[in-house]
């Protein structure tokens, strides 16, 4: 059961990174990652309120491996991430390589608190 | 030096609309070959997690070796794809493989999850350490697996 619901989220997560990267890429020409920055950021503000729900004594066990391990651990992504900046680097473009490490640790981290805080007090 | 495939100029290993045959991908088959893809790697994720749980306060070593290993083997795929030689490999092994498999196993949420965690369980010190960690071990792997890759393709294409 509990590997269905893993898996039920992940068949969701997965392909929502890539349309949502397409969709960020079609309105955003750009050679900064902006569409894996997006994916990333909102799944950490996803998980954020879910860990948050889960101090505040409102998660279930359930809807973290849904959408915790499942949905928000497909969504969000380390290897394309990290090939990015390796690619950016490679390109020359080790500048942005570098914001790109930087702006999605800082924004990642960011959203988690943003979410977590929030959700303690809503959930309290 | 082996000859660059169609794709080889992207940044983005998931889809680069740079790229004129990923801009016009079949949609459905590609979203069930991501979906079939990511089912398998966060299966794989959960199934380390389980074997591995980190206990409270203690460093989260199933899910910073998952994005190691896993931005390892993207270093290695991306590099075959890409800079393999002859013959493009088959649309859907970077959907499937890439996106799919190596994006469900690793996980940026949980690594921003488990740094917020130690930091409310006081371990300042334990966060830092895995938040850099992390980072450096995952540039770390993917450069020096697309190194290796690359070197070994090279010999062969020299034989």
């Amino acid at each position: 059961m509990n590997w269905l619901l893993v898996v039920a989220g992940a068949v969701v997560g997965a392909p929502l990174r890539y349309l949502t990267d397409r969709a960020v890429q079609a309105r955003h020409d750009s050679v900064f990652p902006w569409g894996t920055f997006v994916v990333n950021v909102a799944a950490c503000l996803l998980l954020g309120v879910l860990a948050g729900a889960v101090l505040a004594g409102a998660g279930s066990s359930r809807v973290d491996l849904l959408l915790g391990t499942g949905l928000c651990g497909a969504l969000s992504t380390y290897s394309t991430f990290s090939y990015e900046t390796l690619r950016l680097a490679e390109r020359g473009r080790r500048f942005l390589a570098a914001a790109n490490v930087s702006a999605s640790v800082l924004a990642g981290l960011g959203a988690v608190t943003l979410g977590s805080q929030v959700a303690r007090q809503l959930f309290a | 030096m082996t000859r660059p495939v169609p794709g080889a100029e992207a940044i983005d290993p998931d889809v680069d609309l740079h790229v004129p045959a990923q801009r016009a991908e079949p949609q459905g088959r590609v979203l069930a070959a991501v979906a079939a893809g990511g089912a398998l790697g966060a299966s794989a994720r959960y199934g380390l997690a389980l074997l591995w749980p980190a206990a409270p306060g203690a460093f989260p070593w199933a899910t910073f070796w998952t994005n190691a290993s896993g931005c390892a083997l993207i270093g290695v795929l991306m590099v075959l794809i890409s800079e393999g030689g002859r013959s493009a490999p088959h649309p859907l092994v970077r959907p499937f493989a890439g996106v799919g498999v190596l994006g469900g196993f690793t996980t940026f949420s949980t690594y921003a999850v488990d740094f917020s965690r130690l930091l409310d369980e006081g371990e300042a010190q334990a966060a830092l350490a895995y938040a850099g960690l992390t980072v450096a071990a995952a540039l770390g792997a993917v450069w020096a697996a697309a190194s290796v890759t690359r070197l070994a393709l090279g010999r062969r294409g020299r034989r």
